[in-house]
């Protein structure tokens, strides 16, 4: 399966170029650009790990897609999504974020189903990649 | 006429204005041209068609009377009170430009004359029995300035637009919904099937329609149990968090208290309403899904039965202003190029009025105050009817990146099926946003940037071939009297 979260999943993966001019609209927009990468992209993850402190007051896009390199270096075979964050009053939050590195293969979710009264089912949904220790995720092409 | 009070509308004194009678509302004091209204007086603008022989300023302190402390006769009793300070003013009647015996009428009221949170109160005084004053031909509310002194006393949206964004974890695009069709007649397992397919398709949300609420051919708890396992679905197939708006909508407060707790038990992160239950119903779900962490959803059915005529009822600004006032997280509030009204302007006019935080007069865009919310966070546009995948340049160039698009016939009846209508509906917001960030004129090449999305997208190539031409060009109801000048 393909996770489609992030603003552009559904796209073809951005190329290194495209990544770099998507940067470049956050830096003109004033907005701090963050690298953070997973191996737990359940979709209720909130804390993604962060490389490193957000960049704020950069000024140059090459200067952020190193830090995309590097992280790729470091977790080839981990979710890696860069985040643009817009500090303005009444946003202060992320103003869009992509996936620049994916596993190999992606196991996907599989649904539990709770079978409880009056016809309820309680679901939860369970992360094949979760089944494995942190570091462990995701290795020689997945983890199954 | 600001400042022109002419001779003989001036208000009365002593016995004059006290005597047993009848006398113009104008010289009860509701006409006061050199008033200078105060920051914490909520103000209004009111369309006025006078009947023939009325004059505008006695038409505008008729308004400001019958909406607040007036009857048809002197009564000594208002002299038991502080009248003045009760009293409502009409400070100002300008003539509409283009239009023969309309007057906009402005109208301060003193914060006193209305109960905190309540809209209902505020309704009640503001477009009450004045509707209906056999003095004036017609009357529209068309905008209110409501002082933060006020504003701070209603909840303000549940959620709103950031906290929705971050609990969804969808960020930098429009949202995708979609209406199930048909409307009514599906069975809950058809319907909890379309439900899966669209949300597994693409879209983030689904929809129940306005008028699905619990009819024999489909209960409302067989309808929840089956769209819950339709988006779980959906979410266990993309990695993303998705949602389908239960209606709630039903003859009691009980029964709507009922459905929500159990769309909430069985997961569902949105519930909605139907703004036909009243405003009073309203707060007090606005409430309950602040307290539950539920998003509140807000179908506007009914509303064009008084917004939509231009010389009679309520803008639907003002609408919007009181539903982001006691609290919604979505409201529909036009689509600019889809089947229902909507003038360009106007519709940007509601959507600055539901996102901003301070909203200039515009009179081009219907703004006739000063808005400023004070933090109060922003309620997310619903843009529905009639839309499509073809039109996605325009419909980010009119609503923006803070909005619900919603493509019900444009996703579910896509020839390739519903996902794939739904498919072709992401990939074309999420080409046209890419494009746009890139520094594309996305608007001026939008038909291009659809057709290279297409190549490598069929569902998106069968979606333009299907209704690429489909267009609902007729001319608008509602339309601002102020046509803004391009100074560029």
């Amino acid at each position: 399966m393909r996770i489609t979260q992030g603003t552009f999943s559904f796209l073809p993966d951005l190329t290194d170029d495209e990544i770099k001019a998507q940067i470049r609209y956050a830096i003109a927009n004033g907005w701090a650009l963050a690298v953070e990468y997973t191996d737990d992209p359940h979709p209720r993850n909130s804390y993604w790990e962060m490389w490193d402190l957000p960049m704020f007051d950069v000024v140059d896009a090459s200067g952020v897609f190193l830090e995309v390199t590097r992280c790729r270096e470091a977790f080839a075979n981990h979710y890696i999504k860069v985040t643009a964050y817009d500090p303005s009053h009444c946003r202060q939050t992320t103003a869009f974020d992509l996936i620049v590195n994916r596993p190999a293969t992606e196991p996907g979710f599989r649904l539990d189903r709770q079978e409880v009264s009056d016809r309820q089912i309680r679901y939860t949904v369970h992360s094949y990649a979760s089944e494995q220790p942190h570091g462990e995720r995701y290795r020689s092409g997945g983890s199954q | 006429m600001q400042g022109n009070g002419k001779q003989g509308q001036q208000a009365l004194e002593g016995e004059q204005r006290w005597g047993a009678g009848v006398i113009p509302y104008a010289k009860m004091g509701y006409w006061e041209p050199d008033y200078q209204p105060q920051d914490s007086d909520i103000l209004c603008a009111f369309r006025v068609t006078p009947q023939p022989g009325v004059p505008p300023e006695e038409a505008g302190a008729a308004v400001a009377g019958e909406s607040s402390t007036a009857t048809w006769t002197v009564v000594w009793t208002d002299r038991l009170t502080n009248y003045e300070r009760y009293q409502a003013k009409c400070y100002r009647v300008d003539p509409v430009p283009g239009a023969d015996n309309q007057y906009i009428a402005y109208i301060a009221y003193n914060l006193d004359l209305f109960e905190e949170g309540s809209i209902a109160n505020l309704a009640a005084s503001i477009i009450g029995n004045v509707f209906g004053f056999k003095a004036l031909k017609a009357l529209r509310l068309e905008d209110m300035r409501i002082p933060t002194h006020y504003l701070k006393t209603f909840p303000g949206p549940p959620h709103g637009i950031v906290m929705e964004r971050e609990y969804l974890n969808k960020f930098g695009r429009p949202l995708l919904g979609a209406t199930t069709k048909p409307k009514l007649g599906l069975s809950a397992k058809n319907y909890g099937r379309i439900v899966f397919e669209a949300l597994k398709g693409g879209l983030d949300f689904t929809k129940d329609d306005e008028n699905i609420n619990s009819q024999p051919f489909m209960r409302w708890r067989d309808r929840f149990l089956y769209s819950i396992e339709g988006v779980n679905r959906a979410v266990e197939q993309t990695g993303e968090v998705k949602g389908h708006y239960m209606n709630v909508t039903a003859g009691t407060m009980e029964d709507m208290y009922e459905r929500a707790e159990f769309a909430k038990s069985i997961g569902s992160i949105v519930v909605m309403l139907d703004l036909v239950v009243g405003y009073t119903a309203m707060t007090s779900m606005s409430k309950w899904a602040r307290k539950n962490g539920v998003l509140l959803h807000l179908h506007r059915a009914g509303h064009g039965t008084y917004t939509r005529q231009k010389s009679h009822g309520v803008s639907f600004r003002v609408i919007s202003k009181w539903c982001r006032m006691l609290g919604v997280d979505h409201i529909h509030a036009g689509t600019v190029v889809g089947k229902l009204e909507g003038d360009p302007s106007m519709i940007r006019g509601y959507y600055d009025t539901l996102r901003l935080d301070k909203i200039p007069t515009n009179p081009a865009q219907g703004i006739y105050f000063d808005q400023e919310w004070a933090s109060i966070p922003g309620v997310m546009p619903v843009a529905s009817g009639g839309i499509h995948a073809g039109q996605m340049h325009q419909l980010l160039h009119h609503l923006g990146e803070d909005v619900i698009m919603q493509f019900g016939g444009g996703t579910i009846g896509h020839p390739s099926g519903i996902s794939a209508g739904a498919e072709a509906n992401r990939i074309a917001v999420e080409g046209m946003i890419k494009a746009r960030n890139e520094g594309r004129d996305f608007l001026a090449d939008g038909e291009q940037i659809l057709k290279e999305l297409a190549r490598k997208c069929p569902p998106l190539q069968v979606a333009l071939d299907t209704w690429g031409d489909i267009s609902f060009n007729y001319e608008s109801t509602d339309t601002p009297d102020v046509v803004a000048t391009p100074t560029s």
